[in-house]
């Protein structure tokens, strides 16, 4: 499980996070929602220790993010950060392979071969392994950075907004490769913009609002009416679909 | 796919080897002479390697920059970072006049160091977007640190000195005995070849760098004292030579991608074959005088630079 502890942090003056702790559930998946600016994204790249920590503690796998090796943290999550923006030429196949080295340091075995070919074939790239990633649609190089975070092969994944610029075809299938990914004892944590997606799929919902946690649980407790609407200050209401919340907010 | 790979190497070596050749032949003295064995072992072969060895190390060190800046539009003639090494260097001298080359050469490396951190540090809070704005802080960075070694030099009357450090880099001087520091620079640009890896997945960005269990703060410095120490030695030894880590990366990427493993090799062949070439076009067309080769390369380098501001308007 990944503990987090009286975790604050701030940016300049600003208070992005505030007093922070929680613990996030192992061979689950877990959402975290709630509006711009309520610090998700901090949250989870503090956890990834993209961030320095300011206060507080973080442990994944019961690894210390602040003092475990670097390279023992990075067999135990991959991270997709939020908008990656690559300068370099790379093909796609190339930057998938680079999710290797934190397990061949620079000597590609046969195993991390095939761990390249799964996760390109799992993002639907087979056709595209060639191509230069400046080549890409949006959602085709994020599509790519994902397939990357998967060839890591880590019992951790961290996800900021990794359905940003798909499709709703490839959103799905990615869902659904981090569903068959939880059921093989994976456990995914990810921030998520559209809140239908944390309904549908989620196990455990977390949901901040101004630096602090306003609720966290099964989607069924953190998908009440009142506690969506005081979270994102608006109207809304929470149908059943499937055994399943589904909010409609766009009416 | 291993041949594939191969192949842009191969050629680069097929296409070094009559070209390191033709540079060996070029010249007024007759090989076949008694001196001519003195001639080639003195004169001729050094020449040639220091040529080689600039090429290469300034092509190395101009990706280096790129990824470390995550810009294609700068080198380390564009980034202060030959100015800073001239001013280390050039104080130095005036502190220190009884040093030895080592010690110089120490003052040089460090004072490349100290001004590229700089230039990273003024570079740090630029819109990334802007693609621009870092080449056009770096001439200005240089320019500031150019105007500083030129001041100091004409106070002190080492302006020659400075004059052969800053203006023209050219090869006419060379001969055994007095370019074998280009090998330190080749030794540098190696370093990278062996870091390829860590510098690729440095220019994807600290996050992804992170994640990968790497520290980018480590491999910044690694590239930094690459490229600051390959710029020392090439400005101390030659001179300045513009543009050519700046269009030799560029054009290797085009072609190939920026996969550094692969990449890298390609890059420092090239870059040694273009100064080659530019070389033996500098000695041979007001023959038997010379042109400097950096003049040469200017003209070339400048075109292409344009080129490829141009190809690619604001961003990539």
């Amino acid at each position: 499980m990944i503990a987090v502890s009286d975790v604050h942090h701030h940016i300049g003056q600003a208070q992005i996070l505030r007093d922070i702790t929680l613990t996030l559930p192992a061979g689950k998946i877990t959402a975290l929602i709630g509006p711009n600016g309520a610090g998700k994204s901090t949250l989870l790249s503090l956890v990834a220790r993209l961030t320095p920590l300011q206060q507080g503690q973080i442990t994944v796998a019961g690894l210390d993010v602040q003092r475990a090796p670097s390279r023992e943290l990075a067999r135990t999550m991959a991270i997709l950060p939020q908008n990656v923006a690559v300068f370099s030429r790379l093909r796609v196949r190339e930057l998938v392979a680079f999710g290797r080295w934190p397990h061949h340091q620079g000597r590609p075995g046969p195993q991390d071969a095939a761990k390249v070919a799964a996760a390109l074939h799992d993002m639907g790239l087979d056709d595209l392994s060639h191509r230069f990633l400046d080549q890409l649609s949006g959602g085709q190089r994020q599509r790519a950075h994902l397939a990357m975070a998967l060839a890591q092969d880590t019992p951790w994944l961290l996800l900021d907004e990794p359905l940003a610029a798909l499709d709703m075809a490839h959103a799905r299938a990615l869902m659904q490769t981090l569903a068959r990914l939880r059921d093989s004892g994976k456990s995914i944590v990810m921030v998520l913009h559209e809140v239908n997606y944390a309904a549908a799929w989620a196990d455990h919902v977390v949901a901040l609002k101004a630096g602090r946690v306003l609720a966290h649980g099964t989607p069924e407790t953190v998908f009440a009416p009142d506690v969506l609407g005081a979270l994102y200050d608006t109207r809304l209401r929470v149908i059943r679909q499937d055994g399943r919340p589904l909010v409609l907010h766009h009416l | 796919m291993i041949v594939l790979r191969a192949r842009p190497l191969v050629l680069m070596v097929l296409a070094l080897i009559p070209l390191a050749l033709a540079s060996l032949l070029i010249g007024v003295a007759d090989l076949s002479g008694a001196q001519g064995g003195l001639i080639l072992s003195i004169s001729r072969w050094p020449r040639t390697l220091a040529v080689m060895l600039t090429g290469a190390a300034l092509a190395v060190a101009g990706v280096v920059m790129q990824e470390l800046v995550r810009n294609r539009f700068v080198e380390p003639g564009t980034t202060g970072t030959g100015e800073a090494a001239a001013l280390g260097l050039l104080l130095a001298t005036l502190a220190f006049p009884e040093a030895g080359i080592g010690t110089r050469m120490i003052a040089a490396s460090l004072g490349g160091l100290a001004g590229t951190a700089v230039f990273l540090s003024l570079i740090r809070h630029l819109p990334p977007q802007e693609v621009l704005l870092i080449p056009l802080t770096g001439l200005i960075w240089s320019g500031v640190l150019g105007a500083v070694v030129l001041h100091i030099g004409w106070q002190t009357d080492l302006i020659q000195l400075v004059g052969i450090w800053l203006m023209t880099g050219e090869f006419s001087g060379v001969i055994a005995g007095r370019y074998e520091l280009l090998w330190i620079a080749g030794l540098a640009a190696g370093l990278a070849l062996f870091a390829a890896d860590r510098l690729a997945i440095l220019g994807l960005g600290d996050g992804v760098a992170r994640g990968l269990g790497l520290n980018p703060e480590a491999v910044m410095r690694l590239g930094l004292v690459i490229v600051a120490v390959v710029t020392a030695m090439v400005m101390a030894t030659v001179g300045m030579i513009p543009f050519l880590g700046l269009v030799v990366p560029n054009i290797v990427s085009r072609v190939m991608g920026d996969n550094l493993r692969a990449s890298l090799p390609v890059t420092a062949l090239a870059g040694a074959g273009l100064l080659l070439t530019c070389d033996i076009i500098g000695r041979l067309l007001i023959f038997p005088y010379e042109l400097p080769v950096s003049t040469v390369l200017g003209v070339l380098g400048a075109g292409v630079f344009l080129w490829l501001l141009w190809r690619r308007p604001g961003h990539d």
